[in-house]
């Protein structure tokens, strides 16, 4: 790995690491590897969490975290690297005093910054191995690039309401994330854990799976998941793994490849490298919470909910039309395109794609709310709950 | 009839279902027979242009669509095909 001397183990080590010195395949040179080896993780969140604290208490020397986002009572239910006394402090932080706690030992970078195209190859230069705990294409992209481009191994998983994918992708020996999808989804067609949801036990599954095939390939053990997809469905409790070829028409590590360098991957995506509703699409398209509230005294205002069902009992605007945004292209003979119209949804993502849909089907008279009814609970209804 | 496996985020419109039998000879015809039961659904899966989608990979006994003989990849009455999208959670 990164040393070619492999550090020692002081006698507190050894006995740390006492049930890792018993496997045969680790022993005392594996764990020495692992003390000599470095990780980079992206994200500290649902993935990040699992994987940081199984690799720190593993004893990988050195670990870097990226994140720029703050911890919010709502990752509570999953992120289990953060507790209730870290709400408001930085992720990178929180998931450092608490690594620090686990293990002493092992030392701990933090990166408070987004992953971009600017600073990806210089942070991710400095690491023998890459851990994909991203939440959105435009990062898992650069990621993937960025593996390729540096020749390192990058562990990828991703995870969605139930389901959960990993993979080891390595250029030099095996297929890379474009390989498998060459590119990304249209902008809404996929939505992300913070409009879907996610099952808060679902990225311990997940990346602690992430977390078993960084460890191997560090110490070049085992099978890892190159040129192999793991499914994970845990309503039916499944796993199934499908085989991965490399792509040869694969842009970034095909034999004709055209992208040489990092690129915009926003750009290439269509969609911002977070998953934060703060886009209000076109210009003058957006109403506020405050807004709304003066304009709810006309009666001709159509208020459209596209959330689903079952988020109604959360939270809920009286007189509202609900049709969720998966339906609204088969109903939309049930609005009036004469009326005028605000739409809204959890938090101003899903809305947007509808305001999209209904812009395209000749509706003219439609606004966003911006920051969805959350944002109604936060500036015009505060004993409203927020989700 | 071959069983068509919907991921999750597409399962909202398959009316929940998990898995779909459907007539087909090849996955194409699957395919095909999968977006005419759940039209909603097809606009996920194919572009304007009626070509599948690049994000949507689909696999046979472990085996990408790709790396056999695509949309005319033969099914039996039994064959599992399983759709698997891209999906992007993580961090988040």
């Amino acid at each position: 790995m990164t040393r070619s001397v492999l550090p020692g183990l002081t006698r507190d080590e050894i006995l740390r690491y006492s049930r890792h010195l018993l496997i045969p395949d680790v022993g005392l040179d594996g764990q020495r590897k692992l003390k000599g080896s470095s990780a980079l993780i992206i994200g500290t969140g649902g993935l990040g969490s699992p994987v940081a604290l199984y690799l720190a208490a593993a004893g990988i020397g050195r670990l870097g975290l990226v994140d720029y986002d703050v911890v919010d009572a709502s990752n509570l239910q999953r992120q289990v690297i953060h507790g209730t006394g870290a709400v408001g402090l930085l992720k990178v932080e929180s998931a450092r005093a608490r690594l620090l706690d686990l293990n002493p030992e092992v030392e701990v970078e933090v990166y408070n910054e987004a992953f971009t195209s600017a600073n990806a190859m210089q942070i991710a230069g400095d690491y023998d191995i890459i851990l994909d705990g991203t939440d959105n294409f435009p990062t898992r992209y650069l990621t993937n690039d960025v593996a390729v481009f540096l020749g390192k191994p990058n562990v990828y998983a991703s995870i969605y309401r139930f389901d959960g994918q990993v993979s080891v992708f390595d250029a030099r020996r095996g297929p890379c994330y474009r390989c498998l999808f060459p590119e990304p989804p249209p902008p809404g067609l996929v939505p992300s854990c913070a409009e879907g949801g996610v099952l808060g036990v679902l990225p311990g599954t997940i990346g602690t799976i992430q977390a078993t095939e960084a460890l191997k390939v560090l110490l070049d053990i085992g099978d890892p998941l190159i040129g192999r997809l793991l499914l994970y469905d845990a309503l039916d409790m499944s796993f199934e793994v499908v085989k991965l070829k490399k792509n040869p028409k694969c842009r970034v590590c095909g034999p004709a490849a055209d992208i040489k360098e990092l690129i915009d991957y926003e750009e290439f995506c269509g969609v911002p490298s977070h998953d934060h509703a703060t886009d209000t699409g076109r210009p003058g398209l957006g109403i506020t919470a405050l807004e709304l509230k003066d304009r709810l005294s006309q009666n001709d205002l159509i208020l459209l909910d596209v959330r689903e069902p079952h988020e109604l009992e959360i939270s809920n605007l009286p007189h509202s039309v609900n049709i969720p945004l998966g339906s609204l292209a088969a109903r939309l003979a049930e609005l009036d395109s004469a009326r005028e119209m605000v739409v809204f949804c959890k938090s101003g993502t899903r809305s947007l794609r509808a305001l999209e849909l209904l812009a395209s089907a000749g509706f003219k008279k439609v606004k966003n709310l911006e920051g969805g009814i959350n944002a109604w609970a936060r500036e015009v209804d505060t004993s409203m709950p927020i989700y | 009839m071959p069983i068509l496996r919907i991921p999750t985020p597409l399962r909202s419109y398959t009316d929940g279902q998990i898995e779909v039998r459907v007539d087909g000879r090849n996955i194409g015809e699957a395919m095909e027979a999968l977006v005419a039961k759940y039209p909603t659904l097809k606009p996920h899966l194919y572009n304007g242009d009626g070509r599948l989608r690049p994000f949507v990979n689909l696999f046979i006994s472990e085996h990408n669509m790709k790396d056999l003989d695509g949309l005319s990849t033969p099914v039996e009455p039994d064959t599992r095909v399983l759709l698997v999208p891209s999906i992007a959670g993580g961090r988040g």
